[in-house]
């Protein structure tokens, strides 16, 4: 994001220079302060309280090296999480952005409709995590729920999906799927309306069959927006917890814990501010290391 | 962006066209089906009772039980915990804008050895996920004597909300002529009057899309308020239907009128502004 324009004057020095000096501690620590306050010291204070055994109360007095962090690894609870993360990952790279970049296709040139069925596939994102969760705890609901409804209906028994630790998991995923596939969506028809007309009609001139053009306009004039696209489903992913507590509440059986919601019921309803902030420190380097290695790689051009 | 007719200048032939757009129109009517069952169901489904839950899953109510509707609307439940995501919410958004506007005005017009470094400093907030540092954070909060507070929430909401907002604004600020603010100073107008009289009031668009950001952010946060507020009556709303599900879980029809009443201001407010909602989310995405 950089500019090449040198925004204000040049007045080197003399009475503006100094009114700019004054401009200047006057609009900038506000949000400086409240920064370094409420963002960098917590996570400088995280990594600090992570070596010690601690409640809360008083000060942290209890040193205890990398205890927590052994602890952490030796716990299939955690290990659990990562893994769901990790499945998050894969069903958001696999499934949903190709269903949003399908749909987008769809949905890239005005039509008659396409304005309402964009609107339709945003609006889950539209919807707070929580509101959709709550919604769909009572569309896998076993005693009330459409789905168990409708195979009860079929013949076969009511179904309690979000009972059962072999599907609670993947119903979470198609929920995810269901709230963020518009964004993504949006995204690519953004970058679908930046492409340059002109690319299509040369390549029609020259035969490219339509699967050529995809293959050799489209894709590529799309990449930087797939590769944001990518990048924010991947953060999104691991830092992914809202909706978890509706839903499940990481049961059954702690199968459908992530690693924010594994922070939530192992560190903070038991206040266990040491090894919760080394669970919050694990996430940090997890997603600083791939936010600066994916921007180093792929993004260094956009 | 000039829309063109779905194949441009080439002459496809009407029957094999007639086919993909019937391919075209009954993919999306699936998706689309699929995206509205669920929202359809949660409406309807907080008109119906118990009993018709479940022998009518998917159809419209036989015998609308208004009286669910009525009474959350006429109970004091409903309009605290809109009002406490609205007063916090909208002190988000006045505190992100004041602060972010004036910072972003200072990294737009201000060259002064290290604005570089403070501004990069600043933009790492755009990397950190809020969640690793939630521990540390509550306790600050806590120490502060914000705990249970609505303070405690929107200071740190703002200080999250930051970077993404000086990031916007200051580049729409750079956009404005510099020849506005050289003649302003020249003709003896301070920094700060021209950022008050001429910077913000040309901002209109961008202040506005960065509210709007803001405030959906804040509308449906719920990590931060579930750490930072303890009694019933600070919840927003979020909380409140948590809370309200947590009660009445054996009477689904209650809880599925609970969340419509509670997610009507959202998607009201997406209808209204959606144009500005949609370039703003992607845009704040983008940026970001």
């Amino acid at each position: 994001m950089r500019m090449a324009s040198e925004g204000g004057p040049s007045l080197a020095n003399g009475p503006m220079w100094r009114s700019g000096l004054v401009t200047a501690a006057i609009m900038l620590p506000p949000a400086l302060i409240l920064f370094t306050v409420f963002v960098i010291l917590p996570i400088g204070e995280a990594a600090w309280y992570s070596f010690f055994n601690w409640d809360g109360f008083g000060r942290p007095l209890h040193f205890v090296g990398l205890t927590n962090y052994l602890q952490l690894l030796g716990d299939s609870a955690f290990d659990h999480a990562v893994a769901d993360n990790l499945l998050i990952i894969a069903v958001s790279l696999l499934i949903q952005l190709p269903l949003a970049l399908g749909l987008a296709l769809l949905l890239s040139r005005r039509q008659i409709g396409t304005a309402v069925f964009r609107l339709i596939f945003f609006l889950p994102y539209v919807l707070a995590d929580v509101a959709a969760g709550l919604i769909w705890r009572f569309v896998f609901d076993g005693n009330y729920g459409p789905i168990s409804s409708l195979a009860v209906a079929l013949g076969a028994g009511p179904v309690f999906l979000l009972a059962d630790p072999r599907w609670a998991f993947s119903a979470v995923l198609a929920v995810i799927v269901w709230k963020y596939f518009g964004f993504h969506m949006m995204l690519y028809i953004a970058g679908l309306q930046g492409i340059d007309r002109d690319l299509y009609e040369a390549a029609a001139i020259d035969g490219a069959t339509a699967r050529q053009r995809f293959r050799y306009v489209t894709l590529p004039q799309l990449a930087p927006m797939i590769r944001l696209s990518i990048f924010f489903s991947v953060i999104g992913s691991l830092q992914f917890f809202d909706m978890i507590v509706p839903l499940t509440g990481g049961g059954p059986l702690n199968s459908t814990n992530t690693m924010v919601s594994f922070l939530y019921y192992f560190g903070i309803t038991r206040m266990r501010v040491g090894f919760g902030s080394a669970v919050g420190v694990v996430l940090f380097v997890i997603c600083v290391t791939f936010a600066f290695g994916y921007r180093r790689l792929f993004m260094r051009n956009d | 962006m000039t829309d063109r007719p779905a194949h441009g200048a080439r002459t496809a032939q009407p029957a094999a066209f007639d086919a993909a757009a019937a391919f075209r129109l009954a993919a999306l009517l699936l998706v689309a089906a699929l995206v509205l069952q669920p929202l359809l169901a949660t409406l309807f489904g907080g008109f119906k009772d118990l009993g018709e839950l479940r022998t009518n899953p998917f159809g419209l109510p036989d015998d609308w039980q208004w009286r669910n509707y009525w009474d959350i609307l006429a109970s004091h439940r409903l309009w605290q915990v809109l009002g406490n995501s609205m007063a916090i919410a909208t002190l988000t958004v006045l505190l992100t804008l004041a602060v972010s506007s004036m910072a972003a005005f200072a990294f737009a017009h201000l060259q002064f050895f290290g604005m570089r470094y403070l501004l990069s400093y600043l933009l790492l907030g755009l990397l950190f996920p809020a969640a690793t540092a939630i521990l540390p954070l509550f306790i600050k909060v806590r120490d502060l004597g914000l705990l249970d507070k609505h303070w405690g929430v929107v200071l740190p909401q703002v200080a999250f909300g930051t970077a993404m907002s000086v990031l916007l604004l200051r580049n729409a600020f750079r956009q404005l002529p510099v020849e506005l603010l050289d003649s302003a100073l020249v003709d003896g107008c301070g920094y700060i009057r021209y950022f008050l009289y001429v910077t913000l009031p040309l901002s209109r668009p961008v202040m506005t899309t960065t509210a709007i950001i803001v405030f959906v952010a804040s509308w449906n946060n719920f990590l931060l308020p579930l750490i930072m507020l303890d009694s019933d009556s600070k919840y927003p709303w979020p909380l409140g239907v948590m809370m309200y599900q947590g009660q009445y879980s054996s009477s689904w029809q209650l809880v599925l009128a609970f969340i419509t009443l509670t997610i009507l201001p959202a998607i009201a407010l997406f209808l209204i502004a959606q144009r500005q909602i949609v370039a703003g989310l992607t845009a704040g995405a983008i940026k970001g």
